[in-house]
């Protein structure tokens, strides 16, 4: 049987891991390779890391980063932030990253799902989201892009449909609303999406207890769960995370 | 030597990088000679079916013969997929026809692409599992699988709403659907038979 993933998130700036709330006040959690081996170490299941000041200089610095992870980490991990281009998909796969996530760059420009699919292969092709509730209409999110900074007017239920349909093979959804909060999932938010597609969703920001990582996975019917905040500054572990989501019955790798 | 096959895209590197991690040597080619020089090939797991055999190009001939001579070769995910007789994935597409089925997409009732980690029944006669127990987990990222239609062929099975092929050996053709770069330690042991297979054929 398939198992649950535990992902921790390692956001990236000037490379180090950083952690903030709602995408602010950012505190620093240590050296990104240092940090994804030991959590490959200590069991979980995929990685990501998100180049979070996505600048031209720093897309060097990524692409280094992600050549030493791939020479010390022997589990999944994806890589995004910034990316806008094939050839820059192509280069951070050739260094060592399983899957690349595209956010701001497929909302401009869609068709760049569909290219990277056929020549890399669906399983490659992570659509990344952030998600903010909508003040107008209930029960809606509208797509964020450039680092959650800039709304749109794209739906977010919409826009997963949209990308599946391109050929994402994951979608990586995060709430913009919860995200660091430490007050759980927006599970209405992953249960609109998870019901809208057959691919696998993500569920990020907002964990902070280890029930809210169940919740997404149960109530939320996320395939995985995404964590920075509460595995970084060691409120817990990934194998009291992953012990936990098992005696409480989901399949789990451990 | 081991020669992993260079089809000059996407995550090729990780298999080398495996491969060194466990102190085996393996370098990244596409070079006739070097795979004619080889103790064993890998086809590493990247990119489309059709991408990939197109990236193959003129080192499908030489992989092809070093098949014949009895060289152990791995295939992993698409490149396990490439041993097979021809995929469905964005159109028809002829694969290397070292072991006989079709490759076929994963049955849409299940979440696809089948991404994670999913336990793999290992048979215990298979070379690749030894010393692994009957089970392990494994980690999987494919929207397609393999059909086996071939007697002589080996097969493990990963159950995924039905039971898809894991892991293939016919002889000295060993395809494995999932990705032992990138499974911890139990990955990294499937690489290390292989290794060992390798040698063996050298001594």
């Amino acid at each position: 049987m398939l198992t649950k993933r535990v992902i921790p998130c390692l956001d990236v700036k000037d490379n180090r891991v950083v952690k903030g709330v709602n995408f602010l006040n950012l505190r620093d959690a240590g050296d990104p390779v240092e940090l994804g081996a030991r959590y490959s170490d200590t069991g979980a299941d995929e990685l990501v890391f998100l180049d979070i000041t996505a600048t031209i200089r720093s897309r060097k610095t990524i692409v280094d980063m992600v050549r030493r992870v791939a020479e010390n980490v022997f589990i999944p991990f994806t890589v995004g932030g910034g990316v806008r281009t094939l050839d820059q998909i192509d280069e951070l796969l050739r260094s060592g990253a399983e899957k690349v996530s595209v956010n701001t760059a497929a909302v401009q420009n869609p068709d760049l799902i569909a290219e990277a699919a056929q020549r890399f292969g669906n399983q490659c092709v992570v659509l990344a989201i952030d998600a903010r509730r909508s003040k107008t209409r209930t029960g809606h999110w509208q797509v964020c892009v450039k680092a959650g900074s800039e709304p749109t007017d794209v739906d977010v239920v919409e826009w997963a449909e949209r990308g599946e349909h391109l050929g994402a093979g994951e979608i990586l959804l995060t709430s913009m609303d919860a995200d660091g909060t430490l007050a759980g999932y927006d599970n209405e938010l992953n249960k609109a999406v998870s019901d809208a597609v057959n691919i696998p969703v993500i569920a990020s920001g907002g964990a902070g207890t280890l029930d809210h990582l169940y919740d997404a996975i149960v109530k939320g019917g996320a395939d995985a769960v995404l964590m920075a905040s509460i595995t970084h500054f060691g409120n817990y572990t990934i194998t009291q995370i992953k012990e936990h989501l098992r005696d409480r019955g989901l399949p789990m790798n451990l | 030597m081991i020669v992993v096959i260079d089809y000059k895209v996407g995550n090729v590197e990780s298999v080398c990088n495996a491969f060194r991690h466990i102190g085996c040597e393996a370098e990244l080619s596409r070079d006739p000679v070097r795979i004619e020089k080889a103790t064993g090939l890998v086809l590493p797991g990247v990119a489309a079916f059709g991408y990939a055999m197109e990236a193959l190009g003129a080192a499908a001939e030489p992989v092809q013969r070093a098949a014949q001579t009895g060289k152990p070769i791995l295939g992993i995910c698409v490149g396990h997929q490439l041993l097979f007789d021809e995929s469905t994935e964005y159109g028809p597409h002829a694969g290397l026809g070292l072991i006989r089925g079709t490759v076929v997409p994963v049955p849409p009732e299940q979440t696809v692409p089948h991404m994670g980690w999913n336990l793999v029944e290992m048979p215990a006669e298979m070379d690749l599992f030894a010393g692994l127990g009957p089970a392990k987990h494994f980690y999987f990222a494919h929207s397609y699988y393999a059909r086996v239609e071939d007697a002589r062929a080996r097969i493990a099975q990963v159950e995924y709403g039905s039971r898809l092929t894991a892991s293939v050996q016919k002889g000295n053709i060993y395809g494995v659907q999932f990705h032992p770069e990138k499974s911890s330690t139990q990955g990294l042991h499937v690489l290390k038979n292989f290794h060992a297979l390798c040698g063996k054929r050298e001594a």
